[in-house]
């Protein structure tokens, strides 16, 4: 039996005005399921229940209003809209159905933010010490890194534009640092 | 910074990661069966090497895996990085021992 979480939270932080041309936005409420199964026991499929699992590592794949990043070898982050989480959280388990797998709601234990216009790349760095060069980080790239003194998953959805997800008590200290660091860009 | 070379992920700053002490330590199949001396040994003795040094590194502000890297104790250059389970590569030292 599928238990699904049904809570309803009030957001995690409120939108912070930076006098600056990298905008940081507090991204609303996005359905997030944490899903981890092994290879065999994904026995070949490049999808399931329309997120692809056959994306390289640390790699973000969209499929419609789905999109599953890759975060380690067994290891996938499905993100879909809010609304559709109980039908897909159901349909994943009717897919693996008979087959080792875990799949938890996070949906409420992450918070995004939009990180985007130019220099947003150094704004990221400015806490991140990863390279966040288009050769080693290009559009589509996604994995787990940290934040100055928190874990986050970071995503490049444009050249210039990155998701910045983190955990909601870490919130409020990842975005109050993302716009102290998008002052130096004014 | 020092980059390590994580084998699932590629080549990632060293905050991302963790020291889980040396590898291929294999725990007794039968402790009862172990004398105390070579439980003590299994639990607390460590070669402790200057230069080549096989140990247990985790990515765990990335992918999460645990893997093997050949470190050398002395330059702390990373000599190579392998999949848990593999067995240790052949590897030379940095330093010309004395």
């Amino acid at each position: 039996m599928l238990e699904v979480n049904v809570a309803r939270r009030t957001p995690a932080v409120a939108p912070m005005k930076a006098a600056s041309h990298v905008r940081v936005e507090p991204i609303g409420p996005e359905g997030r399921l944490s899903f981890r199964a092994k290879e065999s026991a994904l026995a070949g499929q490049s999808e399931v229940a329309g997120f692809r699992v056959d994306g390289a590592m640390n790699s973000r794949t969209v499929s419609g209003d789905r999109a599953a990043l890759r975060l380690g070898p067994d290891e996938w982050l499905f993100t879909c809209p809010a609304a559709d989480l109980e039908e897909v959280a159901e349909a994943i388990s009717t897919t693996m159905d008979n087959r080792a797998f875990s799949l938890v709601d996070v949906s409420h234990r992450d918070v995004s933010f939009l990180v985007e216009g130019e220099h947003a790349d150094f704004v990221i760095n400015a806490g991140a010490p990863i390279d966040l060069s288009l050769r080693s980080f290009p559009v589509g790239a996604a994995t787990r890194t940290i934040l100055a003194k928190s874990d986050i998953v970071l995503t490049r959805l444009a050249e210039d534009s990155f998701k910045v997800t983190c955990w909601r008590s870490f919130a409020t200290y990842v975005h109050g640092f993302l716009v102290e660091a998008a002052k130096d860009f004014a | 910074m020092l980059l390590i070379r994580c084998p699932y992920c590629g080549e990632r700053p060293e905050v991302e990661f963790h020291c889980g002490g040396e590898a291929h330590i294999a725990r007794p199949e039968t402790p009862t069966e172990t004398s105390d001396a070579d439980w003590a040994g299994f639990l607390y003795y460590r070669t402790n090497p200057r230069g080549v040094h096989a140990e247990r590194w985790v990515h765990n502000h990335g992918c999460g895996r645990w893997f093997n890297a050949l470190r050398d104790t002395v330059s702390d250059r990373f000599v190579t990085t392998y999949e848990m389970g593999t067995p240790r590569p052949e590897a030379g030292s940095d330093v010309t021992r004395a």
